[in-house]
């Protein structure tokens, strides 16, 4: 990067001159307010709150108040922040946002960690002058996520740039003009973009909150708060949880620049609510009914002599509750708890990331490739902060026409206006349409075979030594060239694909075009989705699929069935799973909510969720990543792999002794299993690093909130596993970017306080960005395209390819608990395609017969245009069809049909 | 005096046809234009010192140069006729409008011709009906002979004209603003840089040009620069369109050459004040222009003289002030029009005219205070050119500081009296 020397109030600084001065001077730590700027949205000179003085020369004495944030830190510059007139002016930009907005701080959510506080005290404006009326709005009723105060606003314009230009939602906008302009939507409702949950952090005030924080609420600084890993999908975003009274109160984002930087999807953070759900086990259960501590653990231990047994893992449990599920279980029984041919795909896209030459990118790389291919995924609702990274991508290949015009890429506004609706290549093929479809280059909707010829046509037009698909369509010949070429054309090419069509050409073709990329010279980056937030990491123990487990049973005497964090009926059909648990005398299941598996169980142990345990998640791109107990463990529930442990040792098993805490775990992983050798380096080790206080130094309440009980204020408990402490005091030094509890820094409340902990404001921590990446490409060449090839999909009479249709509300098993989200999940529906619904009398929101296998259903049609012929749709995951292994064909029927065993069209 | 622009008005009011038009020498700036190479037009617009009539009086000619040129340059570049005429007290562009229309519409094709434009449009006040028919009738007419559409008079040289009624807002008259109207997005003002000559409409080229200055376009390419020069009294070329309102005995409009003197103006051609009224300032090219005073009578109104005096000469159309009229309410009236008008982009515009609309009110109901008065000193510093967005709330305080200063003594009246004093 070249360097260039700016005086700043006289002082020599050598700043980044593709920057602004207002990034600048925050990189270098000088506090100057601002509120329209925002590190990710850039530059648009609105609300006039960063301006310096500019002087021409060392001898300009007078000066010209401009815009940091709309200046260019260009060699030489010199600029004064102290000046007398541009304090008076920063102060009277102040005053003026402050004239309509209500004294209502006592009473506002975002008080204590509110922006527009924080920058007010900055700038010094003290005493109101103007005495007229304010300006007053009705609010909006924008749904159970996002609450709506518009008194409160200052106008800075950040809610409708994050929500439309940034997110790409319609449904939010600025009504009206002069003081009086309302961000709203044309009308109440719930807001439609899967982002919405930004504008909590993104408004500087208190116009849009948590409405989910509301139900529980809690000052910021009287939360207990701890760095955690969000559960909800594969991504791995980082989230900051916070606790008080002993309930999880509320998640934010925790800025990760090479994972999700500053944003959220709504399952993300709102998902956390399911913690606190009716369904939560927080005490053991023995046979059905409550039973303590050490009786949970006496039946545990009597189980365990009685014979052998054999563990199922979860790729939604941290890689050490598996591990210790593993060590106890023995490496031999110890199987993925994933159906089999899911554990196949992830397993493929493992092996492909790692013997290939293409390397899986970080979000932040995924943003800044300029020409991408997605291959079979629905990327908002499976993996939603990807689709938000793509959505910038696509303006990569355009700003090199702004930059053509020496326009600066932080000056939004200039930017946008000049690239207007230009967008660079991203391919989408998909078997139906998604919402990331309308920045499509173009889109091609079919079944997954045709989506993997399609995929694998792309490879040979790339290189011609990959495998050419027969009977290609003249059509997609001349997709496939276009998409080859667009490849080809880029300077970061990136190929997206994943596990939702459960289809393994899919995979196979993704890869076979990255690489053929990689062949023929081009740096290629290759994604792929996960399912659950640690199935790479499950996949990285290559336990064998649930069916070996039925086999194991079947052919071994087994006792009893362990399973961990696991919902078996929503792996495999009812009737497999009954004869899996009928094969043993004795299920055990840890878990924290009630689902079909708990309620068979002899055993049952409260596990703890992310936000009472320690441990280690491994994303989509291969990173391992750490998160920490926010609940004081005061409970019965605490980690799987503390009780597993707690159990062996009880029941006198050796193999598991060796290792007391978090730290000894992660390093008998690393020991044990080669893939985790850097699982130690994911976090610092508790010995390394001193006290770190989960709770802000205005932590209220501590000598209070127990005063009922006792008026001696008890000792705060004790975290054997990290630095982190359940208290309000630190130890001196910097604390290590992967144990940030909280963003806080002197006069920054709000969770822009993060300027104050990165190396250069919208870049890495200080320190690194957290997590460790567990893979990289093979060096060796040893890798071949892949040969099999799948037909063209043929659709079959009478019969439907049943594919699963992702929901970012619902499709989730945990986050479909939580209060708020349970209020937007789908209706259970069969979508069709509406040229082929008159074959079965089908008519919209009408009823339908579906049998599947020897299942009949019926459910809610729902026409879709975008869906192929031949192929039906199902919400994936929605219970009672969890358990159904998509793709399947069934036979649909109007309501009052019988199924004849030959079915009836 | 020759009057290019206002010469061929008919007595009747009624619009010059295309025949009369062609009769008196139209549509001949284009033919001539047609014969000379872009670069050619330009470079007589730019010896004509021909300034912008919108209010900023930015040369012409220098403005075109901006504009890339060649068969590297992006295409379509846009040329945009800027008539939101809406600043109060103008009233100019509507009678060139109304009167003359194949005036702009010649003048248009001449300009895009210099900067090889494809498009052009004519962003029309919405209130402006009359404007509306007059120009769509001329429109058509100039397409079905030839003066628009393709292959213009055997050129070769292409050039389309939409006519577009703006939803309304006066701050659509502010250039950036403007395009972002036309593409249908809120109507703040852009960033700039980049200029619309560079980035504009679409992000494409795009020049910008007020009603008036279009108007005179062709006719320096007919008649030359030397004429154009020689019509006006000063440095910048041309006739102006110079317009009174207020009370004086004959408000209205009238074409003279540039530079003509204020008092000029006010006397022999808007026949002084009514009987029994004495003038007290006048308000020299709209509503947010400074006012002058007695002392400024002499002032010659072009663009370097009037900013000399303390003001601008804006779109050259005065507002008179007499003795009997209220100056603080004349100055709230104003001020609520900009507070209306703000388009809530930047903190100081909204926030500052806003409590400035409400100061003066109040000072006209009797209850403003002294520390109102300097809330009102401090708003037309924070206000300042550079501190706002746009140069909207920098014309919106003007009034009202060159009122503070000549009109100390009335404002200092409504405070203390706790009334305003002209209110029987």
């Amino acid at each position: 990067m070249t360097v260039a020397t700016i005086f700043i109030d006289n002082a020599p600084r050598e700043v980044n001159p593709k920057q602004n001065l207002l990034h600048v001077c925050l990189s270098l730590g000088y506090d100057l307010p601002y509120f329209c700027w925002h590190p990710a949205l850039g530059s648009v000179g609105a609300c006039r709150q960063c301006a310096v003085k500019q002087f021409r020369n060392e001898q300009d004495a007078t000066g010209k108040i401009v815009m940091a944030c709309m200046t260019p830190a260009a060699e030489g510059t010199r600029i004064s922040i102290a000046d007398p007139e541009v304090v008076a002016f920063r102060a009277g930009v102040i005053q003026g946002l402050m004239q309509n907005h209500p004294h209502d701080c006592p009473v506002c959510d975002e008080g204590g960690e509110c922006h527009l506080q924080d920058m007010t005290v900055m700038t010094g404006h003290r005493q109101r002058v103007y005495s007229f009326g304010k300006r007053t709005f009705r609010n909006q009723y924008l749904g159970p996520l996002v609450n709506h105060e518009m008194n409160r606003c200052i106008q800075c314009q950040r809610c409708v740039r994050f929500y439309r230009e940034y997110a790409g939602g319609h449904d939010l906008n600025a009504f009206h003009l002069r003081d009086s302009i309302f961000y709203g939507r044309h009308e109440d409702g719930v807001l439609e973009s899967e982002f919405s949950g930004n504008l909590v952090e993104i408004c500087p005030t208190g116009v849009f909150t948590d409405a989910t924080l509301k139900h529980h609420y809690s000052r910021k600084w009287d939360l207990q708060m701890a760095p955690s890993i969000c559960v909800h999908c594969g991504l791995g975003c980082n989230i900051t949880a916070g606790e008080r009274y002993g309930t999880l109160r509320r998640v934010v984002n925790r800025y990760n620049h090479e994972v999700n930087g500053y944003f959220l999807c709504d399952r993300g953070r709102f998902g956390y609510e399911f913690v606190e759900s009716s369904l939560r086990i927080r005490h053991p259960l023995v046979d059905g009914k409550p039973a303590t501590r050490s009786e949970a653990l006496e039946r545990f231990g009597a189980v365990l002599r009685k014979g052998a047994v054999i563990g199922v893992g979860s790729p939604r449990a941290s890689l050490e509750s598996n591990f210790a599920l593993r060590a106890l279980a023995g490496p031999d029984h110890f199987f993925a708890g994933v159906p089999d041919e899911e554990s196949r795909l992830i397993s493929a896209m493992v092996r492909i990331l790692r013997d290939g030459p293409a390397r899986s990118p970080s979000l932040d790389e995924v943003e800044h490739s300029d020409a991408v291919f997605v291959l079979g995924e629905d990327l908002t609702n499976v993996a939603p902060i990807m689709a938000l990274r793509l959505r910038q991508s696509v303006r990569q290949a355009p700003m090199r026409l702004a930059a053509g015009l020496h326009i600066p890429e932080w000056l939004d506004h200039a930017v946008r206006e000049t690239v207007q609706d230009a967008k660079g290549p991203l391919f989408i093929a998909s078997p139906y349409a998604t919402k990331l479809d309308d920045i499509a280059t173009a889109t091609y909707h079919a079944s997954p075979d045709d989506l993997a010829r399609l995929g694998f046509a792309i490879a040979h037009a790339i290189d011609a030594t990959a495998p050419e698909v027969i009977a290609l369509s003249p059509e997609l010949e001349t997709m496939a060239a276009k998409i080859a070429a667009a490849l080809r054309g880029a300077q970061h090419p990136l190929v997206v694909a994943g596990a939702s069509c459960r289809n393994r050409g899919v995979i196979e073709a993704a890869g076979q075009i990255a690489w053929a990329l990689c062949k023929v010279g081009s740096p290629a980056s290759l994604s792929f989705t996960m399912p659950e937030c640690n199935s790479f990491g499950l996949a990285l123990m290559e336990a064998p699929p649930l069916s070996e487990a039925l086999r194991t049973v079947r052919s071994e005497p087994v006792s009893t069935l362990i399973v961990l964090e696991n919902d078996l009926f929503r792996r495999a059909p009812a009737n497999e799973v009954t004869s899996l648990l009928r094969g043993v005398q004795h299920l055990i299941v840890l878990d924290h909510l009630g689902n079909p598996t708990t309620d068979a169980a002899e055993l049952v142990l409260p596990a703890g969720t992310f936000a009472e345990s320690d441990g280690t998640l491994v994303n989509n791109e291969g990173r391992a990543q750490r998160f920490f107990q926010v609940l004081n463990p005061s409970t019965d529930v605490q980690e799987s792999w503390r009780w597993l442990h707690e159990v062996s040792v009880a029941a006198g098993s050796k193999s598991m002794e060796r290792w007391e805490d978090l730290d000894d775990l992660t390093a008998t992983i690393a020991k044990e299993i080669a893939a985790f050798g850097a699982l130690p380096k994911v976090a610092p080790p508790r010995s390394a690093v001193g006290k770190i206080a989960r709770e802000p130094s205005r932590y209220s309440g501590r000598t209070a909130m127990l005063a009922n009980i006792s008026v001696h204020e008890p000792r705060p408990p004790q975290d054997p596993d990290s630095s982190l402490a359940f208290s309000m005091e630190s130890g001196p030094g910097p604390v290590p970017s992967s144990l940030i509890p909280f963003f806080w820094a002197p006069g920054w409340n709000s969770v822009q306080a993060v300027n104050k902990f990165q190396s250069e404001i919208g870049g890495a921590l200080r320190g690194g960005d957290p997590g460790v990446r567990l893979i990289e490409p093979s060096r060796e060449s040893v890798w071949q395209y892949f040969s099999a090839i799948p037909p063209a999909f043929k659709s079959r009479s009478g019969e439907w390819l049943l594919i699963p249709v992702f929901h970012i509300f619902g499709s989730e098993e945990l986050s479909r608990h939580a209060q708020g989200i349970s209020q937007l999940l789908p209706r259970p529906y069969l979508a069709l395609n509406p040229a082929e619904a008159s074959l079965v009398g089908a008519k919209a929101g009408g009823r339908i017969k579906i049998l599947i296998e020897d299942s009949q259903f019926e459910l809610e049609i729902m026409l879709r245009a975008d869906l192929p012929r031949g192929v039906a749709g199902l919400p994936a995951g929605l219970p009672p069809f969890d358990g159904i292994q998509l793709p399947l064909f069934c036979k649909l029927a109007s309501v009052g049909t019988e199924f004849s065993a030959r079915g009836v069209l | 005096m020759e009057k290019p622009l206002t010469g061929n008005f008919r007595a009747d009011g009624e619009a010059v046809s295309l025949s009369e038009y062609e009769r008196s020498g139209g549509y001949q700036g284009l033919r001539k234009a047609l014969l000379l190479t872009p670069a050619e037009v330009t470079e007589l617009v730019k010896k004509s010192n021909l300034r912008g009539r919108g209010g900023a009086g930015f040369a012409t000619g220098m403005k075109w140069s901006f504009v890339p040129m060649g068969k590297d340059a992006p295409h379509p570049k846009y040329l945009v006729a800027n008539a939101d005429e809406m600043e109060p007290g103008t009233f100019k562009d509507r009678a060139l409008m109304e009167r003359d229309p194949h005036q702009l519409i010649e003048g248009m094709i001449v300009a895009a011709y210099a900067i090889e434009a494809d498009i052009g449009y004519i962003f029309l006040r919405g209130e402006y009906e009359r404007s509306y028919e007059c120009l769509a009738r001329a429109l058509a007419e100039a397409q079905a002979s030839n003066y628009l559409g393709h292959n213009i008079l055997g050129s070769g040289y292409r050039f389309e004209i939409h006519l577009h009624n703006s939803a309304g807002r006066y701050i659509c008259g502010e250039e950036t603003a403007l395009l972002n109207a036309l593409e249908g997005k809120r109507a703040h003002p852009r960033t700039k840089p980049p200029f619309p000559q560079v980035s504009g409409l679409w992000g494409k080229p795009t020049i910008v040009q007020n009603v008036e200055t279009l108007c005179n376009v062709h006719h320096i390419v007919r008649q030359g620069v030397d004429w154009f020069r020689g019509l006006s009294k000063t440095a910048d070329g041309g006739t102006k369109l110079y317009g009174v309102s207020g009370k004086v005995k004959r408000p209205g409009l009238w074409e003279l050459p540039m530079g003509t003197p204020m008092r000029e103006i006010l006397e022999d051609h808007a026949g002084g004040m009514r009987d029994g009224l004495r003038f007290r300032g006048v308000l020299p090219g709209g509503a947010s222009t400074d006012f002058l005073v007695e002392d400024h009578l002499d002032t010659p109104m072009d663009y370097d003289s009037v900013q000399k005096a303390g003001s601008r000469l804006g779109t050259g159309t005065m507002v008179v002030l007499d003795d009997q009229t209220c100056p603080v309410g004349m100055v709230w009236n104003l001020e609520h029009f900009f507070a209306q008008e703000s388009c809530g982009w930047c903190t100081p515009c909204w926030s500052g005219l806003a409590w400035t609309e409400k100061i003066l009110w109040a000072m006209e109901q009797g209850t403003g205070s002294t520390r109102d008065l300097e809330t009102l000193k401090f708003q037309t510093k924070f206000l300042a050119p550079g501190n706002t967005f746009c140069a909207f709330a920098p014309g919106a305080v003007e009034p009202l500081q060159s009122a503070l200063k000549y009109f100390a003594e009335d404002f200092r009246r409504h405070v203390d009296e706790h009334r305003c004093p002209w209110r029987r």
